[in-house]
């Protein structure tokens, strides 16, 4: 099928230079700068402490669950701003406007968002492992990492896809961050989850974002740990099932959804948003 | 009555009246075309149709449905009803080979402010390049369409820099880049300066003379209209209520003529339906007595301001059938 290829050609042509201007925008490396920023000076103020029991600082434990967290945030939250300014600005209705554009658009999105995910990935993995005592990465754990990064950059971006799809504008965008905050804060990022009670469990682990804490707390902490974790273990099966499952649901929903948005689009949709968002700024 | 002067402009109009065209010769061809938001009607039936090569302005007062009536032909709408044919395909059902035919320019774009101006050129137009035959080689090398809609200078700056006109002229290239053989155009040259507005013009007849390229321009100025279009339909209230080359259309109002002259001395000023008339009688009667004659035609453009005017106060319908009646 020559339109499939097409897709994926122009689709890697546009994601490889939206990428690369990601790289060279001042505004666009600060966005991959301050989460490292931020995180490094948390795990700075948590220097001293230790998780109770054991002798592995505190930083060590945050740092790997905060990894999965942001993974699933750029995933989420990219793409949704993304959707969202994309068709406030036109440049979906320009892709349907295209042959195959369509294709090319959400190809060159995974291209672009993957790019961005695997560079913020590493701007928090280079110096963790460098500069926070008590991460360590063996071959299973880095065997690990090699599914894991994956799965989850597509059990979270469909997600991301939808909600920026049902969204329709930049000033609903804070209805989503509260829900995902709170999301982030049950998922044993910062806090254990075994502290929690049994119910905020359940929910919880409906959600990636702690399967994706999980998954990286096992690659880059002693078992030791698993002491603290649900079921006394780093359930691998089980982050490979619900995430996969997430992956699955959403490569299947979100198609849908997308091309109910794309199919509403038109030169007067995007001249009416832009009338209301003038109004905004008046 | 109003149904006679309605099947006389739209379906005997110029298309109709010239050479007979045979159907599948037509490149767009749009029959009873109606479009209902909710409860109100939008289009109440909407009929022209258009052969290759040919340029026509749709034309018409804000909010006559003319944006509604493009966007159903370029295939981003759904219609209520009616037969709509696009290049041979039916728009709402169309696919990406149908596409790639197609050049849309819509009224504003804001899209890939990041990109560099040949950059995203040269990207748009790969997209094409599958869609390429020996008859339109495609897409348009970019290098030459840059220098085409006078952007060279601009090639390497980043499109959100660019200002108003020169964002308009990428829209246009951008519109052209996979050699369109039917292009539309939504308010093409709001926000040129008169140059860039002329220079639009000459790229505009090249297109469609030298490339062939069937266009539809919307514009709710008569003089773009006259400038650019072999075919004039002016859509209001929902309806075609006029077809014609400019000069068929300026024929049509039959409106009176002014006859200023002075004899004597005195200035005179006189109204006629039949002005040739008036002024052999003038002469007989006065002979070299008469000097500075001027006859002036009841224009089209008074008669278009008149149910502009009309349609902004609201009152779409009547200024309407008031225009078909000055027909």
């Amino acid at each position: 099928m020559s339109s499939i290829s097409t897709a994926a050609r122009t689709g890697f042509a546009r994601g490889g230079y939206e990428f690369r201007q990601t790289l060279t925008t001042p505004a666009d490396l600060w966005q991959y700068i301050f989460p490292t920023v931020a995180l490094f000076v948390t795990v700075f103020f948590m220097r001293g402490a230790t998780v109770p029991g054991t002798d592995i600082s505190l930083g060590a434990r945050t740092l790997p669950s905060a990894f999965g967290m942001g993974i699933a945030f750029t995933g989420l939250m990219t793409v949704a701003i993304m959707l969202v300014t994309d068709r406030e600005d036109g440049t979906l209705l320009r892709a349907k406007a295209t042959p195959n554009g369509m294709s090319g658009y959400l190809v060159g999105k995974i291209v672009l968002v993957g790019g961005m995910t695997a560079i913020s990935f590493l701007l928090q993995l280079v110096p963790g492992l460098f500069f926070v005592d008590g991460l360590h990465v063996d071959a299973v754990g880095w065997f690990t990492l090699l599914w894991l990064v994956p799965l989850g950059f597509i059990a979270t971006m469909p997600i991301g896809a939808v909600l920026g799809s049902l969204l329709d504008g930049p000033r609903n965008m804070g209805l989503m961050m509260l829900p995902l905050i709170g999301l982030i804060a049950i998922s044993g990022i910062f806090y254990p989850i075994m502290a929690l009670p049994g119910w905020v469990q359940g929910v919880a682990q409906v959600f990636p974002i702690y399967w994706l804490g999980l998954g990286m707390r096992s690659v880059f902490l002693p078992d030791a740990l698993t002491a603290a974790e649900l079921g006394h273990s780093w359930r691998h099966l089980e982050t490979v099932g619900m995430l996969g499952l997430w992956a699955v649901a959403g490569l299947v929903v979100a198609p849908m959804i997308l091309r109910r948005m794309a199919r509403r689009e038109s030169g007067s949709a995007v001249a009416a948003r832009r009338e209301k968002a003038m109004q905004r700024i008046s | 009555m109003i149904d006679n002067v309605l099947d006389m402009t739209t379906v005997t109009g110029a298309l109709e009246a010239g050479m007979p065209m045979p159907v599948d010769e037509r490149v767009l061809d749009v029959r009873d075309l109606r479009m209902r938001y909710g409860t109100t009607d939008v289009l109440h039936g909407v009929t022209f149709s258009a052969r290759r090569g040919e340029v026509i302005a749709l034309l018409g007062p804000n909010g006559a449905g003319k944006t509604t009536t493009i966007e159903i032909l370029e295939g981003f709408r759904g219609r209520s009803a009616g037969d709509v044919t696009v290049l041979g395909e039916d728009p709402g059902v169309a696919g990406e080979k149908w596409r790639a035919r197609l050049g849309v320019v819509l009224q504003s774009w804001r899209d890939h402010g990041k990109w560099r101006v040949r950059d995203l050129l040269h990207h748009l137009g790969t997209y094409y390049a599958d869609y390429s035959t020996p008859a339109i080689p495609r897409p348009w090398p970019v290098d030459d369409l840059i220098e085409k809609v006078g952007l060279t200078a601009q090639a390497r700056q980043r499109v959100s820099r660019l200002s108003g006109g020169q964002r308009r002229r990428l829209d246009v290239a951008i519109g052209i880049v996979g050699r369109p053989e039917l292009l539309f155009l939504d308010e093409p040259t709001v926000g040129f300066d008169p140059a860039a507005r002329r220079e639009f013009h000459d790229l505009v007849h090249r297109l469609a003379d030298v490339d062939d390229t069937t266009i539809l321009l919307t514009t709710h100025d008569l003089d773009e209209a006259e400038k650019l279009a072999d075919r004039i339909l002016i859509l209001a209230g929902g309806r075609i209520i006029a077809d014609g080359s400019a000069d068929q259309l300026s024929l049509l109002v039959a409106g009176e003529s002014e006859i200023r002259w002075t004899r004597d001395g005195a200035r005179y000023v006189h109204a006629a339906v039949d002005a040739t008339a008036f002024v052999r009688e003038l002469f007989r009667q006065y002979g070299d007595a008469i000097a500075d004659l001027e006859v002036r035609r009841s224009s089209l453009e008074e008669t278009y301001m008149t149910l502009v005017r009309e349609s902004e106060a609201g009152r779409a319908a009547t200024a309407a059938s008031t225009f078909q009646e000055a027909l």
